[in-house]
C-alpha cells in the first residue's frame, strides 16, 4: 500500500495544512546542523564526525596532501582498515589483492600525518567501519556522520544523520567540517505487524526493495517506523538501515529509544558521567512530531512475510523463499532487457523455484550481517550439523571485537565444527577487488548487500538472504527455507 | 576542474536500468591510490572478453567503431547506483564523457559527477529512448547538443528542456572548487562550530 501526502483541498490550503504540521526527525536533525540555506545553492550542513577507510579514504587524504590542505578537527575523524585487508588469521600488510599494500601503507601514513584515529590491522578494535563505529559508540543519536562509503546509512539505526559520500566530498568535509548538500525529501516507511519466526531485518528490507524497486527511495531520506522496527534489536536495525542505499535512498533513520540508549551505555566513546546525563536527555527528545509532515509514506505489512532471497543481479530482484522467479520483467526491468540479462547471468529460468538451487558457496559477513546477533542466529541453525559436501562456507565476523565475543560464547566452534571457515574481520568477499574471490560462475548464497554482476568474483552468481537462510542453505547444499531447520 | 557550458558530441546508448558503479568500474580495476589512470577499467567486465589480455569484446557498444570517441552516455534509470566509489566518475571523465543522460541517478554518483565537471542530466525515459533511437540511425551525424545555461538539449529535431539544481549548475558552469567556495564562508562555519561546542559539549570531549 502506498500513499503520498496529498491533500484533497486546493494548493493554497495544502500549504497551510503543511505549515501547521509537525516536523519529521530527519527535518529536525537537518535543521540543527544547517549552517546556511541559500535559495540558489545547496544547504551548507555541519558535519560532526567523519569516518574513512583505506579504499576511498586513502584517496581523500592523499588529495588533501597533494594540495597542502589540512584536516580541520582531526579528533572527530576516524579511519578503519577494512576493505582490502586479508581476513586470514596471520595477515600482514601484504594482501592477496594486488597492490592492496599500497592502500594500507598510504592510509597509515596519511592518518598519522593528519592526526586522526586509525583502527589499524593489529588493533583489537579493527573491523568494518559500520560495525566498529556503533560498537565503539562513535556514532550517537542526533549527530551528522559521513564516510566515503555508500553503506554509511547503516549508522542511521542509532538515530544519527549518517550518509555515504564520494572522495571529493570527504575532502570537503575533512577541510571545512561541513558539506554542501541538497536537502532530500523525507519518506516515512512504517513496518506494521509482527515478524514470524525465522524472518528478520534482512527479509523486510529485501521485501521493501522488491516491492518498490531499486530506485524506490531515490531522492528521499527514509524514516523507518512502526511496531516491527520498535521490536527489532539494535543490530537488526543496523541491517535494515544498511540497505537503504540499495533502495537508492539518501539514508535511513530510526528514532532513538530505550534500546538505543542502553546499547550506547558504557561504549568506549559514549559520553561519561554528567555528560552522559546531558546527552541522554537530548537523545530522549529526538523523535518525529506526532503530526509530522512527510513527503511520502509507505506502509508495509510484515505479518505474512516469509524469508526472502534474491534471484537476479539487482537487490530488487527478490522473492519469498517459497516463491519462483517472475515470468517477466516489471517496472524498470520491463523495457531494458534487464530481466532477461539478469536471468541469463544467474542461469535461471522464468517461473523456476529459487529454493532448491544448488549452491557452491555460503558467505556470512559484511556490514549488513556480521554482528554478534547475526552469528548467534546462524549458529543456532549450524549447531550439531555439517555443511553439505562440496560447499565452501565462510564466516567473517564484522570486527575483531565481534570475533572475540563469538569465541567467548563458543560460537566459533559451532561454525568450525560444521565446516565453516572462521576468519579475522574485514569486508572480505563481499566484493571482488582482485584478491580472494568466489569461483567462475559459482552460485553463492550470501548475507551481503549487493548481488551485482561480478560482485563476489568473475561471473559469480550471488543470492542475497539472511544469516539463518545462509546457514540452512550451507547445510543442505541448496537454497533452503531456514524455518524447517530452526524447528528443534 | 574543467567547466561545462555547452557540449555537442557523439552519444552512445546503454539503456539498461540500475547500472551500478561496480559495473562502471569493477573494484579490481581500482589498483592505485590515485584518481587517474582509471579509464582503462571503465566497464571492464563488459568491454573486454578477457580481463588479463584486455581483448575487446566486439559485442559491447563502446567497442563499435561508430561509437569511438563518444562523449555523451544515454542510460536507463538509476544509473550509478550502489557503491560510492568516485572512481566511476573519474573513469568516465578520463575516457572522455562530458555528460550522462538518464531518468535518474544514484545520489552519491550524481554528486560525484558535479564535483568532476561531468554533467548528470535527468530526462524522462521516453525522451532518453527517443534520443537513443535517433542517435542509432546515424551516430556520427545525429549528435545531441547540450546548453547548460539554457538547460536544453537539442536532439531528434526537438529542443528538450531539463531541470538541474541551481547549486550544481553554478558549480559546473564555472568549474568551481567546492572547498574554495565553502572557505569563503569560513567565519560562518567557525561561528557555528563554536556554538555547537557549547550546545552539545559531549561530542567534543576526549574518549
Amino acid at each position: 500500500m502506498c500513499f503520498g501526502c496529498v491533500s484533497s483541498s486546493t494548493n493554497g490550503q495544502q500549504m497551510v495544512w503543511w505549515e501547521n504540521m509537525g516536523q519529521s526527525l530527519f527535518d529536525k536533525l537537518w535543521d540543527e546542523h544547517l549552517i546556511e540555506s541559500q535559495a540558489r545553492d545547496a544547504d551548507l550542513i555541519y558535519i560532526d564526525r567523519i569516518f574513512l577507510h583505506e579504499r576511498t579514504g586513502s584517496i581523500a587524504l592523499s588529495g588533501l596532501h597533494e594540495l597542502g590542505r589540512k584536516v580541520f578537527s582531526p579528533e572527530q575523524v576516524f579511519c578503519c582498515m577494512d576493505h582490502i585487508v586479508d581476513t586470514h588469521p596471520d595477515r600482514t600488510d601484504e594482501t592477496t589483492m594486488p597492490s592492496g599494500k599500497d592502500f594500507i601503507v598510504a592510509t597509515r601514513q596519511y592518518s598519522r600525518d593528519a592526526g586522526i584515529t586509525l583502527f589499524d590491522l593489529d588493533d583489537h578494535r579493527q573491523g568494518i567501519v559500520h560495525v566498529v563505529s556503533p560498537e565503539q559508540g562513535i556514532v550517537q543519536p542526533g549527530m551528522t556522520l559521513v564516510c566515503p562509503d555508500s553503506h554509511t546509512c547503516t549508522q542511521g539505526a542509532l538515530g544519527a544523520l549518517a550518509w555515504g559520500i564520494g572522495s571529493s566530498e570527504a575532502e570537503h568535509a575533512l577541510v571545512t567540517k561541513s558539506l554542501r548538500v541538497e536537502r532530500p525529501k523525507v519518506m516515512q516507511v512504517c513496518f506494521e505487524g509482527e515478524l514470524a519466526h525465522g524472518v528478520g531485518a534482512k527479509d523486510i528490507v529485501l521485501h521493501l526493495i522488491a516491492q518498490y524497486g531499486a530506485a524506490g527511495g531515490s531522492g528521499f531520506a527514509l524514516e523507518f517506523t512502526g511496531p516491527v522496527v520498535a521490536a527489532l534489536d539494535m543490530e537488526a536495525r543496523m541491517t535494515l538501515c544498511n540497505m537503504a542505499v540499495e533502495f537508492s535512498a539518501f539514508t535511513g533513520l530510526i528514532a532513538p529509544d530505550e534500546k538505543t540508549i542502553n546499547y550506547l551505555r558504557d561504549k568506549p566513546y559514549a559520553p561519561k558521567g554528567e555528560s552522559w546525563k546531558l546527552a541522554e536527555e537530548y537523545w530522549r527528545g529526538l523523535s518525529a512530531d506526532s503530526d509530522a509532515r512527510y513527503d511520502h509514506m509507505l506502509v508495509v505489512d510484515c505479518s505474512a512475510l516469509e524469508p526472502q532471497v534474491t534471484w537476479g543481479t539487482s537487490p530488487h530482484q527478490a522473492v519469498a523463499i517459497t516463491g519462483t522467479v517472475p515470468l517477466a520483467g516489471e517496472g524498470d526491468d520491463a523495457d531494458s532487457a534487464g530481466f532477461e540479462r539478469a536471468l541469463d547471468y544467474m542461469a535461471l529460468q522464468p517461473g523456476e523455484s529459487v529454493a532448491g538451487q544448488v549452491v557452491d558457496a555460503a558467505f556470512i559477513g559484511s556490514c549488513t550481517n556480521s554482528r554478534i546477533t547475526d552469528l548467534r542466529l546462524a549458529a543456532k541453525v549450524l549447531l550439531g550439523r555439517k555443511v553439505a559436501k562440496g560447499v565452501r562456507a565462510i564466516c567473517v565476523p564484522g570486527s575483531m571485537q565481534v570475533k572475540a565475543q563469538a569465541e567467548a560464547e563458543g560460537l566459533d566452534r559451532i561454525f568450525t565444527d560444521s565446516g565453516f571457515e572462521w576468519r579475522a574481520s574485514g569486508c572480505s568477499m563481499c566484493f571482488f577487488a582482485g584478491g580472494e574471490h568466489f569461483g567462475f560462475q559459482e552460485r553463492v548464497i550470501s548475507t551481503t548487500n549487493r548481488n551485482f554482476e561480478n560482485r563476489q568474483g568473475p561471473k559469480t552468481r550471488t543470492h542475497l538472504a539472511s544469516p539463518v537462510t545462509i546457514a540452512a542453505s550451507a547445510v543442505l547444499g541448496c537454497i533452503t527455507d531456514p524455518r524447517e531447520l530452526l524447528k528443534r | 576542474m574543467e567547466n561545462f557550458v555547452q557540449h555537442r558530441g557523439l552519444a552512445v546508448p546503454i539503456l539498461r536500468a540500475n547500472i551500478d558503479t561496480d559495473a562502471i568500474i569493477p573494484s579490481r580495476e581500482m589498483k592505485r591510490v590515485s584518481k587517474r589512470g582509471l579509464s582503462e577499467g571503465l566497464f571492464a567486465a563488459w568491454r573486454y572478453l578477457e580481463l588479463e589480455s584486455r581483448e575487446p569484446n566486439p559485442a559491447f557498444i563502446l567497442n563499435r567503431p561508430e561509437y569511438e570517441k563518444a562523449s555523451i552516455l544515454l542510460c536507463g534509470n538509476n544509473f550509478g547506483c550502489g557503491s560510492s566509489r568516485e572512481h566511476a566518475v573519474w573513469a568516465l571523465a578520463e575516457y572522455g564523457f562530458r555528460a550522462i543522460i538518464a531518468p535518474g541517478f544514484g545520489a552519491i554518483f550524481a554528486g560525484n559527477c558535479v564535483r568532476n565537471g561531468l554533467l548528470p542530466l535527468v530526462l524522462d525515459y521516453t525522451i532518453v529512448k527517443k534520443i537513443a533511437i535517433w542517435v542509432e540511425q546515424n551516430p556520427a551525424e545525429h549528435q545531441p547538443s547540450i546548453d547548460l545555461m539554457a538547460q536544453t538539449i537539442d536532439a531528434d529535431g526537438t529542443s528538450h528542456s531539463f531541470e538541474i539544481d541551481s547549486g550544481a549548475k553554478h558549480m559546473l558552469m564555472l568549474g568551481l572548487d567546492a572547498i574554495g567556495l565553502t572557505q569563503e564562508q569560513w567565519p560562518k562555519v567557525m561561528a557555528f562550530h563554536k556554538e555547537r561546542q557549547s550546545l552539545r559539549p559531549w561530542l567534543y570531549e576526549k574518549a
